[in-house]
């Protein structure tokens, strides 16, 4: 596949390793990848308990970054340590009610979630870029590049030198044990597990579908929200069009390979971050596309899902 | 003046939207048969790009469009593959395929980024073109344009008045009384799903070698494969209520550019989400009207009824449900 693009596949995967786990402060990089990439795929990991296709997840991440941005816009002035907690609460707020809309034209009006997620999608970016280039426009002009960055004292803190804060990576471990504490030993757990499995069967012990679904979707959006908001509060200092950076879509490429199972997470989200990270370079010293990243981690899972298939055809067929 | 305005304003709408027809046929006919190819997005990026590099290296626009179409109906059949004879989900394997095939169009295109290439040529109707104003509306255009407005009739005339129609259509309602009948569903669903996954790379072609040409990154056609998923909903999973969705895609887009007049401020691109909400209002609308209490309320409001029968459409029964045991 590299070798079609014009260069020796070696060399380009070299430049990968070499950018992303080559030096502590690649690695801590990579880790500013993966604290939202992880965020995203321990939500999606609720929806697809419950047999829900939550492709919302991009839009739900935008919707987060928004409603940071807006809390911090407006508690500018105010002491920090007031307003960054806020600014988290309000993203999962946000992130948590779009998924909401999705799921309640799910199990209200009869609107596939994934044509459902897909819309609102499109509807968040719309918004973002309304947002951007009219009311949070920067002065004077607006641009592509994005709102006017925060005063650093809103900025997420970040030890020195390092391009990630590490509270955030110990508070994201904290939520993966969490979210596989409350997947594997609570009733939510078993309520979304018996739902996912079998719906009828679980309405007649008295489960009600619709109303797990809702709780499943928002568990899921607000945890992308929290994505949206580090995006916002540690990585770019202000709203940008491309705020996401489809970790949303990402993540669910990380959470099929992991088997729909919250194990591998950690390990598949770092992998899937050191190949993005690794990859920026690939223009500027083998002017490749850095779009490998993206060909090699869905190579992964369309392999996997074939291995996959051919057990299930074994299986099948004895 | 405004007359020539007014025909020159069709003839772009008509050429404009020729790519989205064809895409948003070729999904018609997928998911007619019962199966959904969520890979549009990246197969028409993807078959752009080797429309493209195909028809610069040979310097033939045939052979250019001959390489999107095998790429559209490559991709489609890695779908049906996995979901039909490997019991994947479809829409797993269509979502990953939308994503890399993406990224694998950006990464191998690299070389054939903005540099020239051929270009779809007019083909003028002989005789017709010169009629008042109809002439450069309908008949000044690319065989491209013209293909596409085929593609809507004979996709409405296989599907409801042909006998293989009958049978695909069967196969997307019950595949299990179709088998019962003697067709093999599963055969008929990949069978649809590659020649669906051709006009889808016919439409990827169409965007490079016509309506948007040239190959690069961002190229132009992000998020038109999206945009025929939706059309194929707004639609009703009807070929000529997917067509008039695209063409009013098409004004929305060309609206756009005069609201942009307007309100300098804000981005095409947030007109360009437009048919989504409407995408989604018109799946509510459909599930609204099948209520009994709405079709009651209905009943002696002869005008409610025709509204009533014109919206509710209903997707085919067994769509997304794979035929996996024969």
């Amino acid at each position: 596949m590299v070798a079609l693009g014009g260069a020796s596949p070696l060399e380009a995967y070299r430049h990968i390793l070499a950018g992303s786990l080559g030096s502590w402060a690649k690695i801590t990089q990579v880790l500013r990848v993966w604290v939202p990439l992880t965020l995203c795929s321990l939500g999606l990991l609720y929806t697809f308990q419950i047999g829900l296709w939550n492709i919302g997840v991009e839009g739900q991440v935008v919707l987060g970054a928004v409603g940071a941005t807006a809390l911090v816009r407006w508690g500018l002035g105010a002491p920090p340590h007031w307003v960054i907690p806020a600014a988290l609460v309000g993203a999962v707020l946000c992130g948590g009610l779009w998924a909401l809309a999705a799921g309640v034209l799910k199990t209200h009006a009869g609107v596939n979630e994934i044509f459902a997620g897909l819309g609102l999608n499109f509807v968040a970016t719309g918004l973002l870029l309304w947002l951007i280039f009219g009311p949070w426009k920067q002065p004077g002009i607006a641009s592509m590049s994005g709102t006017e960055t925060f005063p650093q004292s809103y900025w997420f803190p970040t030890a020195g030198g390092w391009a990630v804060s590490p509270e955030a990576v110990v508070a994201v471990s904290a939520l993966l044990g969490m979210v596989a504490w409350s997947l594997r030993a609570t009733r939510l757990g078993l309520a979304l597990k018996a739902i996912g499995r079998n719906d009828q069967a679980a309405f007649l012990l008295g489960l009600s579908p619709p109303r797990w679904m809702l709780l499943a979707m928002m568990l899921a959006g607000g945890l992308a929200g929290l994505a949206g908001a580090y995006q916002v509060l540690a990585v770019y200092h202000r709203l940008i069009p491309n705020i996401s950076s489809q970790y949303g879509y990402l993540a669910l490429l990380v959470v099929m390979l992991a088997g729909f199972r919250w194990q591998g997470i950690p390990f598949i989200a770092f992998f899937f971050a050191a190949l993005n990270v690794g990859s920026i370079q690939l223009p500027m010293m083998l002017r490749m596309d850095s779009s490998l990243a993206g060909v090699i981690q869905g190579s992964l899972v369309l392999a996997a899902l074939a291995v996959q298939g051919m057990a299930w055809r074994r299986r099948t067929a004895s | 003046m405004s007359e020539w305005l007014l025909s020159l304003f069709v003839a772009s709408l008509l050429a404009g939207a020729a790519p989205l027809i064809l895409a948003s046929m070729g999904e018609t006919l997928t998911e007619k048969a019962g199966l959904i190819n969520l890979s549009l997005d990246g197969a028409i990026l993807l078959s752009a790009m080797t429309g493209f590099a195909a028809a610069v290296e040979t310097q033939s626009l045939l052979v250019g469009f001959a390489a999107g179409a095998v790429t559209g109906a490559a991709t489609a059949a890695v779908v049906a593959l996995m979901s039909l004879y490997l019991g994947q989900s479809q829409v797993a394997v269509g979502f990953v395929l939308t994503l890399t095939t993406k990224d694998l169009a950006y990464f191998l295109g690299n070389s054939y980024a903005r540099i020239p290439g051929p270009q779809a040529p007019v083909c003028a109707v002989p005789g017709l073109e010169a009629l008042p104003w109809l002439g450069p509306a309908l008949f000044r255009h690319t065989l491209v344009t013209y293909g596409a407005m085929a593609a809507i009739a004979l996709t409405w005339f296989f599907l409801y008045r042909s006998r293989a129609g009958l049978v695909l259509r069967a196969v997307g309602e019950n595949p299990q009384a179709a088998f019962a009948r003697g067709i093999d569903a599963r055969s008929v669903q990949f069978f649809y799903a590659v020649v669906g996954g051709l006009l889808v790379g016919l439409a990827g072609a169409a965007f490079s070698l016509s309506v948007k040409p040239g190959w690069g990154r961002p190229q132009g056609a992000e998020g038109m494969g999206w945009i025929a998923l939706a059309l194929v909903i707004f639609g009703g999973w009807h070929p000529l209520k997917v067509a008039v969705g695209a063409y009013l895609f098409a004004v929305l887009q060309m609206l756009g550019i005069t609201f942009q007049g307007m309100w300098p401020s804000i981005p095409s691109q947030v007109f360009q989400t437009a048919p989504f909400p409407l995408m989604i209002f018109a799946l509510v609308l459909m599930h609204v009207s099948q209520r009994p209490q709405v079709e009651r309320w209905a009943a002696d409001r002869p005008w409610a009824q025709r509204v009533l029968r014109f919206v509710r459409a209903r997707a085919p029964r067994a769509l997304g449900r794979p035929v996996l045991d024969r």
